[in-house]
């Protein structure tokens, strides 16, 4: 077969033919190269970039140098055949990636994993230090899982709605996509975020000591609108969120938050759940503790009282200088952290750097940020950038001019109730060292004058 | 130690990778399927309600035709929470000495034969610990902190062992809880001490009282 029999004109482009040519063209010499090699295993064996170069065929993108070279791309990247001037050969051809995309091979944040001693209860933090706007990329959103994550196939995982309601329901995914929806972009954190920073500066990054927040635009139906086709009795108080890992997870909500804000959702950032999010259906109770945003999730069941799961009694609670424990500590606080300049980053001279960060508020709108840059004895208005939404990370900016002196950064935010971020003293003063969540005070970096960047309490 | 590391390496074993248990099955979607004459994919097919019956469709009060009525026993395969006050407990019993002999089996090589629980494991303390909350270590176990009995029947109900989580029977669980119960002291230790439905629900664990509601804010102007 010729190979314009084989890339007919009709459906490739003079381009496209040429490139599919190449590449037939490579694999041809490969296979011939290869000939007397035993031990081949694959059919591309033994092609390196580096033979596709000296095949003299010039191509635009190289889906065989990519595929050899993947494990080197950081993930969720490709490696691709960079070319030396791309003005001057074709790039690559449309979906090589096979149509979902990837991100570019010179890119390499990932999640990073707290090291606990399980692998099954364990949790991942969002690369805040790198991050940009108010949004957190799916792949990058923190994870907390307490028995690993489960693969479920959404054409058998129902929602089962029972309870003091007048008529028990079941859902499929299918009939809750079905049902009005709404999208809104919140912010989840976990109520564990900055764990290891109450008695001293612990961890050096701001993905160690933040990185359980992370922003996503979510999609699904109202728990209010499933609440209202079943009927809630009037003697309802609380309701059980229940899901389908190996932990069924459980935890109690007030019912109050399950008619107002709370979506059962199915979809994140345009597109359905990851599973280390809950595919196919999670519990959004936005400005909750992230623990409470119940996974995988199977059962709601209402009633009159809390629950008293595992979750919400020895754990998720916090331990105060008296011996007693705080219950239910829904709300995040307001919070903020400024992620550039940050720990363990180095800046290599003196000059004009802008101070960014996000901040965030479980109670409603951030209404101001302000930055200091001397440990907190002056403070500047940032600029916080548009739109401003209720329970959702809110960028800030600040211009700065760093001399080359020693400065200690930090970021206080306020939110809609007038409620300002402490300091780590007067959260401490109240609430000891043993309270283990909940942690919201403002964090300081310390600038040396050689530019480095430390995690400090000041 | 030996059984430690065999648990460590069954968990592995159970922890879920590629679908190598499925070969043959296929487990994962297929691509769009394209269209003919230009070639598009497909969009997704519109979702289907699984209501048999659409019936009376009035969106402004709620009714959508879509979804179904959940039966009693689609709802009883699943309703596993149980409640301080009792309510969920499912009838059946078990001793501190058939709890001995289960929690050894089952539930040592993780949280060990004294419920000091092992670290490495991530396995907590069960027990022990009592009187230190307010101190400078504060040693948080069954015993010490969780304030209600059911909690403990609940969890370890539902997620328990880690190498099989939601294995052991209603039976087996009223045993285990008799027998950790009754080493932390809270329960009665001799080996015909019994747990059932009625009397779970009486247990008084040492920190009921121990708990607040949230006063937040407590800080911040």
């Amino acid at each position: 077969m010729s190979d314009k029999e084989r890339f007919p004109a009709t459906r490739y482009g003079l381009a496209e033919r040429h490139m599919a040519e190449s590449l037939v063209e490579i694999e041809r010499r490969t296979l011939e190269e290869n000939k007397e090699c035993e031990c081949r295993d694959g059919m591309f064996n033994g092609l390196t970039r580096r033979g596709v170069l000296m095949g003299g065929v010039a191509i635009g993108s190289s889906a065989l140098a990519g595929r050899r070279a993947m494990a080197e791309a950081p993930p969720g990247a490709i490696e691709y055949y960079v070319q030396p001037d791309p003005t001057k050969e074709q790039g690559r051809v449309i979906l090589d990636d096979g149509g979902y995309g990837s991100r570019s091979q010179f890119e390499n944040e990932v999640r990073w994993r707290y090291p606990t001693a399980s692998l099954d209860s364990s949790w991942s933090m969002t690369p805040l230090a790198s991050g940009q706007g108010m949004l957190t990329p799916s792949g990058l959103h923190f994870e907390r899982h307490h028995a690993g994550i489960p693969a479920i196939d959404p054409r058998t995982h129902e929602l089962i709605l029972h309870g003091m309601v007048d008529q028990p329901l079941r859902f499929t995914i299918d009939d809750l996509k079905r049902l009005p929806a709404v999208s809104k972009i919140h912010f989840i954190e976990c109520s564990g975020n900055g764990l290891t920073e109450w008695a001293k500066p612990t961890l050096k990054t701001v993905q160690g000591t933040h990185g359980l927040t992370s922003t996503s635009e979510w999609t699904g139906v109202r728990l209010s609108t499933l609440l209202e086709m079943a009927g809630v009795q009037d003697t309802a108080a609380w309701i059980l969120a229940e899901g389908a890992d190996a932990a069924v997870m459980t935890r109690s909500v007030p019912i109050d938050k399950a008619m107002d804000d709370a979506i059962v959702a199915y979809a994140q950032n345009g597109e359905a759940l990851r599973p280390e999010q809950g595919y196919p259906l999670r519990l959004l109770l936005p400005g909750y503790e992230g623990n409470t945003h119940i996974k995988w999730l199977r059962r709601l069941d209402v009633s009159d009282r809390p629950f008293m799961t595992r979750e919400e009694t020895s754990k998720y609670t916090d331990l105060m200088p008296d011996g007693t424990a705080r219950l239910f500590s829904l709300e995040m606080e307001a919070k903020s952290v400024i992620t550039f300049p940050s720990g363990a980053m180095k800046l290599p001279r003196a000059g004009f750097y802008e101070v960014t960060g996000i901040a965030w508020s479980g109670r409603g709108n951030i209404s101001k940020v302000e930055v200091s840059v001397d440990g907190g004895a002056t403070w500047q208005e940032a600029a916080l950038d548009g739109p401003v939404l209720p329970k959702c990370h809110t960028r800030f900016r600040l211009p700065w001019v760093w001399t080359g002196e020693e400065a200690v950064l930090q970021s206080r935010a306020v939110d809609e109730t007038g409620y300002v971020q402490p300091t780590l003293e007067q959260l401490v003063e109240v609430r000891g060292l043993k309270s283990v969540y909940h942690l919201n005070a403002i964090q300081s970096w310390h600038v040396a004058p050689d530019g480095e960047v430390t995690n400090v309490h000041a | 130690m030996f059984t430690r590391n065999l648990t460590i390496i069954c968990a592995m074993g159970a922890l879920a990778g590629p679908a190598l248990a499925q070969e043959g099955e296929r487990t994962a979607a297929a691509l769009p399927e394209t269209l003919e004459e230009t070639g598009e994919r497909a969009p997704a097919a519109v979702p289907q309600s699984s209501a048999e019956s659409v019936g009376d469709i009035a969106p402004a009060d709620n009714a959508y035709g879509v979804g179904q009525p959940a039966t009693e026993e689609e709802i009883a395969a699943i309703d596993i929470d149980v409640m301080p006050d009792g309510r969920g407990l499912l009838e059946g019993s078990g001793t501190y000495a058939e709890g001995e002999e289960l929690y050894e089996a089952i539930c040592a090589a993780c949280h060990g034969s004294d419920m000091m629980g092992v670290s490495e494991l991530g396995a907590p303390q069960l027990i022990g610990g009592r009187g230190t909350l307010a101190s400078d270590n504060p040693v948080k176990t069954v015993e010490s902190y969780w304030p209600y009995a059911s909690t403990f029947f609940d969890y370890t109900h539902r997620a328990m062992p880690m190498t099989a989580p939601g294995s052991l029977t209603t039976d087996e669980v009223y045993a285990i809880s008799a027998y950790v119960l009754g080493r932390a002291g809270i329960t009665g230790s001799e080996p015909d001490a019994m747990l059932d439905a009625a009397s779970m629900a009486e247990v008084e664990m040492p920190n009921s009282d121990g708990f607040v509601s949230d006063p937040r804010p407590d800080v911040g102007e």
